[in-house]
């Protein structure tokens, strides 16, 4: 186990030069980042430009072509199986998806963690997981499989099951989506309580600017395989950059374009 | 004559393209199971779940062997009897059902009926959960998808082929009985006595057993790679569905010719 940055330092997990590619297209090009404990860090960006790749790395789940990525003191990806999986076990990851067990119901879903990491008496697991359900609004909803529920309730769930063995961090990727208003703001709250009752570190991947500016301690802001601007949402929330202001208002026009890559659309009409 | 150089130069890199592509499928799927192979001791504390995949690999599989098996032993009865009549040798049908269905029928026929049932469900079990990231999270809770998921459907498959095919000779023989016997007169005793008389059970019996061992290890092993390796699209899914199931009958066919001939070689 290679340890070369302080586990007791501010920062939880630390990136550093990474670059990563998928073919040609470059996703990271030699970028940095820190994310402190303890606190929420909102990494927007528009959509395309590697936000999950980002946690997949993290997570290593992906290999980098070049840098480090070291999570409470450790290299991830220089780590073995074993080592890997028992940091994994204090790093919850909330997928775009949900990602749910489908031949799981709810229930069984949040309690899978559990079972299959602690040896804890039936009784237990069952006050657990009803804790956690209720924590995110689904204790009702514990018999029912997840093709009954909608996303929302899906990522919800999801969520219940990331914090059922108390993780030290949680990874969420996209979890403002398809929620509706009245879900979307307990969530946002939630996201802030957990963050601040259980000393957790969080990391929103998101493209929804409102919420995440409301809750973030430490915003990046990412394209192009680079960090374009970074800092609190104050701090980003008055800066002049045109891409900042481009994304944080939501502006079609500016070093950003809507379009994909394309030949002159006059000429691709006509044929020539 | 350029262009003609072309084509030629076009067919051979597309040749070459398609041989490169074939070997490594064939090195990932060594791969997979050299991974698969690595998980298998983790099962030891767990049985519950080979019991739970045994009931969808195999138990799920049982009807359709049943009815298969009646039928080609019913085919089975009728053709031999209007065969062995001819020479007056009727009461050899048991000899012939018994003879044909523990040491090729069975294993063969039940190992692609199980590709077609229990291969495909495993291949789009795992192509989907592929696809709903559902390995991803599993990872990422620290659980290994290979312990929990590959290799229990892995063994149910390797216990569930012997087992079914036992079920489908022992149920093709009924029917074979039910013909020769029930229906053409052939006499129960002479059945029962020429088929106990030349079935061996070395050479005959546990000949279809292992072979039907290594179908199941086979289109067990196919299957799942094909799942694991599915691009996880719906177009993804479907198509490693399909492969697998041709995969597997197709390797299952071959591999009955090649341990046919090695063992009628060393008889």
């Amino acid at each position: 186990m290679s340890v070369t940055t302080d586990e007791n330092s501010a920062s939880l997990i630390s990136v550093r030069q990474l670059s990563f590619r998928r073919g040609d297209k470059v996703i990271f090009d030699n970028v940095d980042m820190d994310f402190q404990r303890g606190k929420i860090t909102v990494i927007l960006g528009p959509s395309g430009t590697g936000k999950t790749t980002l946690l997949k790395l993290i997570g290593a789940q992906l290999d980098p072509d070049q840098g480090t990525i070291h999570v409470d003191g450790q290299d991830v990806h220089k780590l073995p199986q074993s080592e890997l999986y028992e940091l994994r076990k204090r790093m919850g990851m909330l997928f775009q998806t949900g990602a749910l067990l489908t031949d799981l119901t709810v229930f069984e879903n949040v309690a899978y963690p559990l079972r299959e990491h602690t040896k804890l008496p039936e009784r237990m697991i069952r006050y657990l997981v009803l804790m956690k359900l209720q924590a995110v609004g689904l204790r009702g909803a514990a018999g029912l499989m997840p093709s009954e529920l909608s996303g929302g309730m899906a990522r919800r769930v999801a969520l219940a099951r990331a914090i059922a063995l108390d993780p030290m961090m949680i990874m969420y990727d996209e979890p403002f989506s398809g929620q509706d208003p009245l879900s979307m703001g307990v969530l946002v709250k939630l996201i802030k309580d957990l963050n601040d009752t259980l000393g957790l570190t969080s990391l929103i991947v998101t493209h929804d600017v409102r919420e995440a500016s409301s809750i973030a301690d430490y915003l990046y802001l990412i394209a192009d395989g680079q960090v374009i601007d970074q800092g609190t949402p104050e701090n980003l929330a008055k800066s002049d950059t045109r891409w900042t202001r481009q994304f944080l208002d939501g502006l079609p026009d500016g070093p950003v374009s809507f379009h994909y890559p394309a030949p002159d659309y006059m000429q691709d009409l006509i044929g020539q | 004559m350029t262009s003609v150089l072309r084509v030629i130069a076009d067919l051979m890199s597309n040749v070459g393209q398609s041989g490169l592509h074939f070997f490594a499928r064939v090195g990932r799927s060594i791969q997979f199971l050299l991974t698969l192979f690595r998980a298998l001791p983790s099962l030891l504390p767990r049985p519950d779940l080979i019991i739970k995949q045994l009931y969808s690999v195999g138990v799920m599989t049982i009807v359709i062997v049943l009815v298969s098996g009646a039928f080609v032993g019913l085919v089975l009865g009728l053709q031999g009897y209007n065969v062995l009549v001819r020479f007056n040798s009727e009461s050899s049908l048991g000899t012939m059902v018994g003879l044909s269905l523990i040491r090729e029928l069975g294993p063969v026929i039940t190992a692609l009926l199980f590709a077609g049932r229990a291969g495909s469900s495993l291949t789009a079990e795992l192509g989907l959960m592929k696809a709903t990231e559902q390995f991803s999270s599993m990872e990422m809770m620290a659980v290994d998808p290979f312990k929990r998921v590959i290799a229990p459907r892995f063994i149910a498959g390797i216990i569930s082929m012997p087992l079914l095919a036992a079920i489908f000779s022992a149920v093709g023989i009924l029917g074979g009985y039910f013909v020769g016997v029930g229906l053409l007169g052939v006499d129960a005793g002479a059945f029962w006595s020429q088929m106990q008389n030349s079935v061996d059970f070395y050479e005959d019996f546990m000949n279809g057993v292992w072979k039907s061992i290594a179908f199941g290890f086979t289109s067990t092993w196919i299957a799942l790679y094909q799942g694991y390796d599915a691009v996880p699209t719906a177009e993804g899914v479907s198509r490693a569905t399909t492969q697998g199931v041709v995969n597997a009958s197709l390797v299952v066919l071959a591999l009955n010719f090649i341990i046919t001939a090695l063992t009628l070689e060393t008889n």
